[in-house]
């Protein structure tokens, strides 16, 4: 599949927006974090300004865009019109939560009842991006019982660790949040790391045989229908060299869980500021290394109708 | 459901609409019944040679729609990938726009448009010269023609014998082979029996000859479970779907097709009746070695050729439907020792040398495969033979209750065609065919009227007397019988600039005009003024050599004069060769202009009738351009040339479509064979009826006339046929074509070359004429195959066009040109491995003649030791409308030129032409070529590269985006 | 509403026969012309005379080479949408500008709903949408809608352009809904299949694969030619046929 950079950064920051916005809503709501005016004001407009910053990108992939409201109305059928709903449904708690949050400066009651339904919203919107590649059959890799989850694991991850930051940086860190951190650190390179393993080892049952209904021996492609690419070719006929996707799994591991790891770790061993700024890198290198994988998410996927190209 | 019944080829009741064809109600605003087309036109195609009906339907004045005209006669409403891409083609924008004057060198693309007056007085006033001193100064030479009937006989009246169209690069050995063995031959002379063939044989197809009735006729074998072989190199289109594909190597088909022939000689499994009918196996031939009649047929006093009468024992007319000729054994008639000609082909074939061991490893076929190939086509023509129940008259009167069949049937074309031995190869196929009795018969191969004339037919070529002023005694091409036929000198040098009739091409039918360039360049036999080509792009792929070829046109002598002085070209795009033209005649498309598809040119007939079609403008020209008939037809007035002009010197035709209607070649005959007559009441033959082109267009486009079910069959020798062919003027009396086994005609050229006769040849050429102007097939190797080192140039290229560009222009098509925009070079895959090549890999393709790059691709249905490429996709930068990137310039290459448009020195230095040395067809399927791969840096765009053309003054660029019928919803969704 | 109809009245759809297909493109370029002014039009091409060229095709034949134990065979195949009975790419769109029609069958787009977000195209397996990047939204094959019901056109050319085209007859229409229809008949007598069966979409467009050879050439199971061993060989053969 084509890694378009709308869609890559799409899911990427708004799976962050949400795993934040899911974390300050859940410990907000239960009075875990200071209901600290600055510290709302960020916490917010950072989960909110990336899962804002998502939406608006992911219309960059949209042929019609101002007919982006069209969206929500196919929710019966559709994972990715249910997306969208939940989408803007979770900015009404959401909303409310940093009003009581911010400006009213009270995380209790009804803003507490807002943030744990900003959280079950984000949570929900998250598994619904993760089901629309899950629900794609004609892509193996993607319609996988390892999709849906390591959406979820990785708004956790990257949710956490920019909630540690987010700590870190007004001073009020704590080990569990690092501890938290870390551990979705490492439970999303293990996760990673079993759906590779997975991927690697997938037996599709669909094949050039199964595509043409030439059953036996191989069917081999020896002409396009046209000699130059089409859309299908570009969308969805993306290659990737072996050598290149190995490389690139290697530095998915260094700079989404390696270096975090690592920054959690000097960050859980160390103080203010030193703490902060190992919170911040650890942030930021995640954030980087999401996109790379995310990059490959797309890259790595074959599609069945590359199958008639003999791609 | 429609009470008619279906109409069309497409009529299986799953082809057919829904029983019901109401819109349901689904209520989700899809507008069902949207209006298609305020009109529709019925015409004839022209995007390749098939000629099929078309119903063009026009849309607020522009042409919305194009399908297959169900009533016609040639493709029943199906159309081609070509056809339905005409619209394409009509709105290129590489069309020209008005008469160009050439103002830079030759070949930049530099021109001023000019109004027509200045381009008829230009070219009249050049061409008036030229006739007031020596005509054969000019060469008129024309593409895919289909106006020969007009454009030969203007060459005729203007007295140049220089003319011919592209036959002599297309399939003249195809045409020759068949008319001097048959008098028929395939695609417009005859179809297979596609209803009653139980057993179909194609040989190297070129898949538009013709195109729509060959896949209607494939499709209904398939569906009747006929059985497909395909002899070809190549696994591609028709042969994909047969039951048997044998990859044969290029160039040897003669050899397997004489190796069937010799299984069957041995086991007997020939039609001996059949042979006596309608052939020539029993006419005696002289054997008296030396003499001046040795090979030639006994004859009685009256000149009938003389068989020997087994019972009486004595010699008989062999005409004479009541003797009892004998097939075999040594006679002495006049005192002459002779033999029956079947003695000869069973001296000859049954020899070991043509047994399946002997060319298995030449053709790259199995004995096996041979042996069970023969065994196949004698099973199926003597086992299964059919029989209908319709009775017949023989032309001695004698009734016959039943037709017999013989279910086997054939079809070749391009593949036998474009080699050197391409002539004798399809006279052997002519050979299979006779010997197992298919010719005419139900299942078997069918003649399509005119066809059989005589053969050879009648017209010899014109051009014996070539005087100022005075036309030529007839049309320019036609059939010589011997060497006193030929168009040569004294000295016996050629008389046509293309050298066609001369003793380097004694049976050039179609002429040569491939050979045109060079010798207009070298001045050899003579230089000439003017040459005046149309619709044929002989400075790219319709050349062989094309490097050399483009120097030629450019080249100028000592004083800076071109050595070919002024060219005039006719084209309605902007080719490659239009920049080579010094005055440019713009021509408008098939939809804006008056054609006729003739009875007297290139017929459309099917084998169960005779018909014939026309088109007319079905939209007007929106640009400066005329049809290129319209304007030979005005040329020839102002010429003052005695066909087109009146006794006071006016114009006898206002255009075209004037000329279709009034023109008669010889009384009650004109271009157009229905509605003749006051009223339209004659066919064939009839008075000038002045609605006859109202009275096609009502019909739609087309005429067409059914035989009676005893005039379907044995057309060489059926009395009901052969009364009704003399009717329409198809044959001066009606009497039967007797198949030439034997072909005496070309036994006179041997004759002479062994120093008989009048007309000798020169001392160079005897050696020539004595090999291959033998009167019985036989194989011989392509000639580049003995004139270059097999182990340097171990791989045979050839190149097809691909089905839905055949015989078009597809290129600049922006439909056809997304299908195929690169063209690689299909290599076998153990070749490709052997040679260390991967898929993809760009490669030099090598020639003695030169190289040029592409990319490979790997495939398994190709003859390992033949590589092949689709053809013409390599176009010239700056040329067709096509943009600087485009992949046909970049990336695409065009074979030609590496192929030679002369073959390597023969030991008195002379170099031939690259043709078949008895008909002068372009033997552009014999090249020998190595593959190499290229160097890393060398990779990603094809060679040889050239300077791009300039644009046409006033060319629109061609634009970004298409959306082609936005405008047609726009409108339609507005009227709602 | 992308929700799909629990039952459609017809099955309407093709059956393409690969044992027949050429692969002429006839089908390609009618089916290019008649709907490049249909009900989708315009099928636009970017860069038509250019080095990028690409436009929008509702049918493309692809060649393949197909090898077993019984040899190779070259096999044109056109591809076109399958009007499937499950057809993901109408479920997976959120707008409802996919549909899958209740009475007859047939997979359609509503542009004027199309957002253009491409799910429908990752959502087919078959690769039967076209993306029209000059007004942003997805075309597809309409199965000739604007055609088989056409009151504006004479009756026996109410099939889809294709169909119409196709000149060795390779291709056909009709509902696979009914069991009774000649459509149907042919699938059942000719063993049709269904593309990638195992990803569950149910393509109504079945496939005739090309015919086993042993099958097709069961008519010339001819015995080897004997060559003639008679008195006089050859020669003496043919004087004792005709003195007979």
């Amino acid at each position: 599949m084509h890694p378009a950079f709308s869609v890559l950064f799409f899911t990427t920051a708004t799976g962050a927006g949400y795993g934040l916005l899911a974390l300050l809503g859940l410990l907000g709501g239960f009075g875990l974090i200071p209901a600290d005016f600055w510290l709302g004001l960020v916490g917010m407009a950072l989960a909110l300004g990336l899962i804002a910053a998502g939406l608006l990108s992911s219309t960059g992939h949209l042929g019609r865009p101002e007919r982006a409201w069209r969206a929500f109305s196919q929710w019966r059928s559709s994972w990715l019109s249910r997306e969208g709903v939940a989408s803007v449904a979770t900015f009404i708690p959401a909303g409310l939560f940093g009003i009581g949050w911010v400006l009213l400066g009270d995380s209790g009651g009804w803003v507490a009842v807002a943030g744990l339904l900003a959280a079950a919203g984000a949570v929900t919107t998250v598994c619904t991006t993760g089901m629309i590649y899950a629900s794609l059959k004609p892509i193996a890799q993607w319609h996988s019982r390892y999709t849906l989850p390591a959406y979820l694991i990785f708004a956790c991850m990257t949710g956490s660790v920019l909630l540690n930051a987010l700590l870190q940086g007004f001073a009020v860190g704590s080990t569990v949040v690092v501890t938290g951190a870390t551990l979705a650190t490492l439970a999303g390179w293990a996760w990673k790391l079993a759906t590779w393993r997975y991927n690697d080892r997938l037996k599709i049952p669909t094949t050039a045989n199964t595509a043409t209904g030439l059953a036996g021996g191989t069917v081999r492609s020896i002409e396009w229908p046209h000699t130059e690419e089409n859309y299908l070719l570009k969308e969805m006929g993306f290659r990737i060299a072996r050598k290149h996707s190995a490389k690139l799994r290697r530095i998915t591991q260094v700079l989404a869980f390696a270096v975090p790891a690592i920054l959690l770790a000097v960050a859980f061993a160390s103080q203010w500021p030193f703490a902060a700024i190992a919170s911040a890198l650890a942030a930021i290198s995640q954030l980087i290394g999401m996109l790379v994988e995310r990059w490959l998410f797309f890259a790595e996927a074959k599609h069945t109708v590359t199958l008639y190209y003999g791609r | 459901m429609s009470s008619a019944e279906p109409r069309g080829a497409n009529s299986a009741p799953s082809q057919q609409p829904l029983a019901d064809t109401r819109a349901p109600e689904e209520g989700d605003g899809v507008d069902t019944s949207p209006s298609v087309s305020d009109r529709i036109a019925k015409t004839t195609c022209y995007m390749c040679a098939c000629r099929c009906g078309i119903d063009v339907h026009i849309k607020d004045g522009k042409v919305r729609y194009i399908n297959g005209n169900k009533d016609h006669p040639v493709n029943r409403g199906v159309i081609c990938g070509k056809g339905s891409a005409g619209i394409m083609q009509h709105y290129s924008p590489a069309r020209l726009r008005k008469p160009l004057k050439r103002t830079g060198p030759r070949g930049s693309g530099e021109f001023r448009e000019i109004e027509w007056e200045e381009a008829l007085t230009i070219a009249s006033e050049r061409l008036s010269a030229i006739r007031r001193t020596d005509p054969k100064k000019l060469a008129f030479f024309t593409g895919r023609d289909q106006s020969q009937s007009l454009t030969g006989w203007w060459a005729s009246q203007f007295g140049t014998p220089n003319f011919a169209a592209h036959g002599g690069f297309c399939s003249v050995n195809m045409a020759a082979g068949g008319l001097y063995t048959i008098g028929g031959s395939f695609w417009e002379f005859g179809e297979p029996d596609w209803e009653n063939t139980k057993y179909f044989m194609l040989f190297g197809v070129a898949e538009d000859h013709d195109s729509n009735p060959i896949k209607i006729g494939l499709g209904k074998l398939k569906a009747r479970g006929a059985k497909v072989v395909s002899i070809n190199p190549c696994r591609t289109g028709y042969n994909a779907i047969a039951d048997d594909w044998i990859g044969i190597r290029p160039g040897t088909d003669g050899l397997f097709v004489l190796a069937l022939v010799h299984e069957l000689l041995k086991a007997g499994r020939i039609d001996l009746d059949y042979l006596l009918r309608y052939t020539n196996a029993p006419v005696l031939v002289v054997q008296e070695p030396g003499s001046a009649d040795d090979g030639l047929f006994v004859r009685d006093d009256a000149g009938n050729p003389l068989a020997w009468d087994r019972v009486a024992k004595v010699p008989v007319n062999a005409t004479d439907p009541d003797a009892k000729p004998a097939l075999t054994g040594n006679h002495v008639v006049n005192g002459r020792r002779c033999k029956p000609v079947f003695q000869l082909i069973a001296d000859r074939y049954l020899d070991e040398s043509y047994s399946p061991d002997a060319v298995a490893g030449r053709c790259g076929v199995s004995a096996g495969t041979i042996r069970r190939i023969a065994a196949e086509l004698a099973h199926v023509a003597f086992e299964q033979a059919i029989e209908l129940p319709v009775a017949w008259t023989d032309p001695a009167g004698r009734r016959h209750e039943t037709i017999k069949g013989r279910p086997v049937s054939m079809h070749a074309m391009r593949g036998i065609s474009a080699h050197s031995n391409g002539f004798h190869t399809c006279r052997a196929i002519h050979l299979l065919q006779v010997l197992l009795g298919t010719i005419d018969v139900p299942g078997g191969f069918r003649f399509k009227p005119p066809y059989p004339r005589c053969a050879p037919p009648g017209p010899k070529p014109a051009g014996k007397t070539i005087r100022p002023m005075t036309p030529l005694e007839g049309m320019p091409l036609g059939f010589v019988c011997g060497p006193d036929d030929l168009l040569v000198d004294e000295a016996g040098r050629p008389t046509r600039i293309d050298k066609a009739y001369s003793w380097e091409a004694p049976l050039a039918a179609h002429g040569l005009m491939h050979s045109v360039i060079r010798n207009a360049w070298a001045g050899d036999p003579y230089p000439i003024d003017t040459l005046m080509m149309y619709m044929s792009n002989m400075a790219w792929n319709s050349s062989m050599n094309t490097v050399e070829t483009i120097a030629m046109l450019t080249d100028k002598d000592e004083s800076g004069a071109y050595k070919i002085p002024f060219i005039i070209y006719s084209d309605a795009y902007y080719s490659e060769t239009v920049a080579f033209a010094d005055l440019v005649l713009p021509d408008t498309t098939y939809l804006e202009r008056h054609d006729c598809i003739s009875l007297l040119d290139r017929p459309i007939s099917h084998a169960d009738g005779p018909g014939d079609a026309i088109r007319h403008p079905v939209v007007q020209p929106d640009r400066d351009v005329r049809p290129f008939q319209s304007v030979l037809i005005e040329l020839g007035a102002r010429l003052g040339l005695p066909g087109f002009v009146n006794e006071d010197g006016s114009a006898k035709y206002r255009d075209y479509a004037d000329y279709i209607v009034n023109h008669e070649r010889t009384p009650g005959i004109g271009p157009l064979a229905g509605w003749r007559g006051k009223n339209g009441e004659a066919i064939g033959k009839g008075e000038v009826n002045p609605d006859q082109l109202k009275r096609y267009i009502d019909n739609g486009g087309f005429w067409h006339h059914d035989f009676s079910d005893d005039q379907r069959y044995y057309k060489m020798g059926n009395r009901a046929y052969l009364d009704f062919a003399v009717e329409m003027g198809f044959i001066p009396r009606a009497e039967r074509t007797v198949f030439q086994l034997y072909s005496e005609p070309m036994q006179r050229f041997r004759l002479a070359a062994r120093g008989h006769g009048k007309a000798q040849p020169p001392e160079a050429e005897r050696g020539r004429i004595e090999a291959y102007m033998d009167p019985l097939p036989f194989w011989y190797a392509p000639f580049e195959d003995g004139t270059v080192d097999l182990q340097e140039y171990p791989l045979h290229a050839l190149t097809q066009r691909p089905m839905h560009m055949y015989h078009s222009w597809g290129a600049q098509n922006a439909w056809l040109r997304q299908i195929t925009s690169q063209n690689r070079l299909f290599v076998h895959r153990e070749t490709a491995a052997r040679l260390g090549l991967a898929d993809d890999d760009w490669v030099w393709i090598e020639s003695v003649n030169g190289k040029v790059k592409g990319q490979i691709k790997l495939i398994d249905g190709v003859n390992p030791d033949t590589v092949w490429t689709w053809n013409a996709i390599g176009k010239r930068r700056g040329s067709w409308g096509l943009k600087d990137d485009a992949a046909e310039s970049n990336r695409g290459f065009l074979l030609n030129h590496i192929i030679g448009d002369q073959i390597s020195a023969d030991a008195n230095g002379k170099r031939y032409s690259n043709s078949d040395p008895v008909t002068g067809q372009a033997a552009w399927f014999d090249v020998r070529v190595r593959i190499v791969k290229c160097a890393a840096d060398e990779a990603g765009f094809s060679e040889p590269q050239f300077e791009r053309f300039r644009q046409p003054p006033n060319a629109e660029p061609s634009p970004d985006v298409l959306r082609f019928g936005a405008e047609f919803r726009i409108k339609r969704e507005a009227a709602e | 509403m992308t929700c799909l109809p629990g039952h459609t009245e017809k099955k309407l759809g093709l059956v393409i026969d690969l044992d027949t297909c050429v692969g002429c493109q006839a089908c390609v370029t009618a089916c290019k012309e008649w709907n490049t002014g249909g009900h989708m039009a315009p099928l636009t091409d970017i860069d038509p005379y250019g080095g990028h060229v690409d436009g929008v095709w509702f049918n493309r034949v692809h060649a393949y080479e197909h090898t077993t134990e019984m040899g190779g065979r070259t096999v044109n195949f056109p591809r076109s949408c399958l009007h499937c009975e499950q057809p993901a790419c109408v479920t997976v769109c959120p707008t409802g500008a996919s549909y899958k029609r209740a009475s007859d069958g047939i997979v359609l787009v509503d542009e004027d709903k199309c957002i253009g977000c491409k799910l429908c195209s990752w959502a087919c397996p078959y690769g039967a949408r076209e993306f029209d990047t000059d007004v942003g939204v997805m075309k597809k094959c309409t199965l000739c809608v604007d055609r088989i019901y056409n009151d504006n056109l004479a009756e026996d050319d109410r099939v889809p352009a294709c169909v119409a085209a196709c000149p060795t007859s390779a291709r056909h229409f009709g509902d696979l809904g009914d069991p009774a229809s000649a459509i149907s008949q042919l699938v059942t007598n000719r063993g049709g299949v269904d593309l990638m069966p195992e990803l569950g979409y149910k393509p109504t467009n079945k496939y005739l694969l090309p015919r086993a050879r042993t099958e097709r050439a069961a008519n010339v199971d001819a015995p080897a030619l004997e060559p003639i061993k008679a008195e006089g060989g050859f020669l003496g053969w043919i004087d004792r046929m005709l003195s007979n």
